[in-house]
């Protein structure tokens, strides 16, 4: 927090100390890197977020066993030098199925982050530029967001059939309304802005004037949310396969093997923590990333609580 | 005043209509035929059609959705095809953990985290607002199954001092209903603590840079009053919204805190529902859920006009 105020301290600073005949496009911009040393939190979820997603692309030579083989005389075997998180009901390999299912879960998150984004914004700035289609797809947006996040991906996914597609399409139908409602906002609030008056003025037609003025204002507050979807994504992916409602149960996902521990939680608490830790850890560096980013960018929007 | 409250109030229709249609439209689509579930394997066509027929399921979608309508305004939320028990019958069975569960849990969070956001606020930037902080982040980053399953190992398994896990109801004493409620309340509360105590900080932060703030340190307010009854009161509009907002976190919670905790309540019997693909049910519970989520926010709404005299739309 200090530091972000530091940040926008000196930022005020350079600025009141430019030549006034300098136009405000000129001050020097900081690179990325030096913004995030001046954001410490960021750089650690960075780097705790790269170490995840390392050991996801990684995962088939950090896995000594097949995370599906079975080894029926090695059950419920504690954390070991042999099985480094130990194994399950059936003596599948812990560390091989965390692994693996690191990448389930990174997919999930960043695929649904890009949908929920794009078609968030294509009904966003519909829902900004026309009136009547507005009056419209906010009701129902609003409708969308009173139904909690995970029982409305638990109603998709119970009338669908289990499937890795099936889990990114209903999680990013629940995400996409908070989309909507950012999209929607920025295009409210810069179409009052002097130079888009204007463009308006000079004769610029209003969807020239939504890809050309509006559309770069939403590209900030935007890479913030897709953070949060990715993480939140990745939680509710988690929850759904943890209740039997999301990927089929063979896939290896971090929801599935926490489901498949709960039985044993008393004799082998190792399979339900493991992955739990290492989804904790995942969602913590994508959040500190999103809020580290949120303070760099500074999106008045993108307060998403 | 009133006009604000009427208007408010009547906002809400179009809301509760999208969820209904949304609702009935989610579980329409739902495959398998629940005429062919009742008849069971050995029927004839003629007898499936018989039921489609008794059922309305062959009528118009537009028909069947006001029909449906018709019978939630009578309480009648269809019949449960597992058990084919009423699913009303069914919700009023498990609604009792499920409010236990949730006050419990709502007065532990907003009972720790405003005071503990005020602090935080106060001392901005000490090692006891980074405390804070931290927790912020890292309870809103923690699912409610991972917290849940460290507490039962921590205070459950190690230190024996909690039962593991199930539910007492209030008949059967106080003790053992609240030992019961513990861990579950906390796993539950721990991300909308998170959530709170940010806002709080963020709010009261901003609050005690005002003028009034100074000049009651000035005449020399105790820190306790200046906080809790000139700072907090100024904040309270950001905190009491994000509580609301905060509920559909809460509800959405129960589901998994009752599956992990086994307690026999409303989410627990939503989890049972998606194994067996009960949709009377499950819609039901979205129907339910969602409604507590509308009203509790639209009291909210009503709330901001006794909580802040200046709003008078």
């Amino acid at each position: 927090m200090s530091s972000s105020t530091r940040a926008s301290v000196t930022e005020a600073g350079a600025l009141a100390g430019a030549p006034p005949e300098v136009e405000p496009h000129a001050r020097p911009r900081r690179g990325l890197i030096w913004r995030a040393r001046r954001h410490p939190t960021v750089a650690l979820g960075a780097a705790l977020l790269v170490v995840m997603v390392v050991i996801a692309v990684v995962a088939p030579w950090l896995s000594v066993y097949d995370p599906l083989a079975i080894e029926a005389l090695a059950r419920l075997r504690p954390p070991s030098a042999e099985h480094l998180l130990g194994t399950d009901a059936i003596g599948r390999d812990l560390w091989s199925r965390t692994v693996h299912g690191g990448r389930i879960s990174l997919l999930i998150g960043i695929v649904v982050a890009i949908l929920a984004t794009s078609v968030g914004l294509v009904i966003g700035l519909v829902s900004g530029y026309n009136r009547i289609a507005d009056a419209i797809l906010m009701r129902l947006m609003d409708g969308l967001m009173s139904i909690p996040a995970i029982l409305l991906a638990i109603a998709l996914m119970a009338v669908a059939r289990a499937s890795i597609v099936t889990v990114i399409v209903a999680i990013t139908v629940v995400e996409v309304p908070r989309v909507v409602r950012l999209v929607r906002s920025v295009v409210l609030a810069i179409r009052e802005q002097p130079y888009v008056e204007a463009a308006i003025v000079v004769g610029s037609r209003f969807p020239k004037i939504l890809i050309r003025h509006i559309l770069p204002n939403t590209i900030a507050p935007l890479t913030v949310q897709a953070t949060y979807i990715c993480a939140a994504a990745i939680l509710i992916e988690s929850l759904l396969s943890f209740l039997g409602a999301g990927t089929p149960p063979e896939v290896p996902s971090w929801g599935n093997i926490m489901a498949e521990g709960r039985a044993y939680f008393q004799l082998a608490p190792w399979i339900i923590l493991a992955p739990g830790l290492f989804l904790a850890a995942t969602v913590l560096a994508i959040n500190l990333m999103g809020d580290g980013l949120r303070d760099m960018l500074d999106p008045r929007f993108a307060k998403r609580m | 005043m009133w006009g604000y409250i009427v208007r408010r109030i009547l906002a809400t229709i179009p809301v509760v209509a999208v969820v209904a249609v949304v609702v009935f439209s989610i579980l329409h689509l739902a495959p398998g035929d629940p005429a062919a579930v009742i008849a069971g394997d050995q029927a004839t066509p003629q007898q499936i059609a018989a039921i489609h027929a008794r059922l309305g399921l062959d009528r118009p979608f537009h028909e069947q959705f006001l029909v449906w309508l018709g019978n939630l305004s009578r309480g009648d939320f269809g019949t449960s095809i597992f058990s084919n028990l009423p699913v009303s019958t069914l919700f009023l069975q498990r609604l009792e953990p499920t409010i236990a569960l949730t006050i419990t849990t709502t007065l532990l969070t907003v009972g720790l985290a405003v005071p503990i956001g005020v602090i935080a606020a106060w001392k901005a930037g000490s090692w006891a607002d980074r405390a804070v902080m931290t927790f912020a982040v890292l309870g809103f980053s923690f699912p409610v199954f991972v917290i849940g399953y460290i507490l039962i190992l921590v205070f459950a398994i190690w230190l024996d001092l909690l039962p593991i896990q199930g539910y007492r109801s209030l008949e059967e004493g106080l003790w053992p209903f609240l030992r019961h409620l513990v861990l579950p309340s906390l796993a539950l509360g721990i991300s909308f603590m998170a959530l709170i105590a940010r806002i709080t900080r963020a709010s009261v932060l901003e609050v005690l840079s005002q003028d009034h703030i100074r000049t009651a340190r000035a005449k020399g307010l105790p820190t306790r009053q200046l906080l809790f009854d000139h700072a907090l009161p100024n904040a309270a509009v950001p905190i009491v919204t994000i509580i609301g907002v905060g509920v559909a976190i809460l509800l959405g919670g129960v589901v998994v805190t009752e599956s992990v905790f086994a307690i026999p309540g409303l989410g627990r019997l939503v989890v049972d529902a998606i194994l067996h693909r009960d949709y009377p049910v499950i819609q039901g519970a979205l129907l339910i859920f969602s409604g507590v989520y509308v009203l509790v926010n639209l009291a909210i709404d009503l709330l901001y006009v006794v909580i802040d005299p200046r709003i008078r739309y």
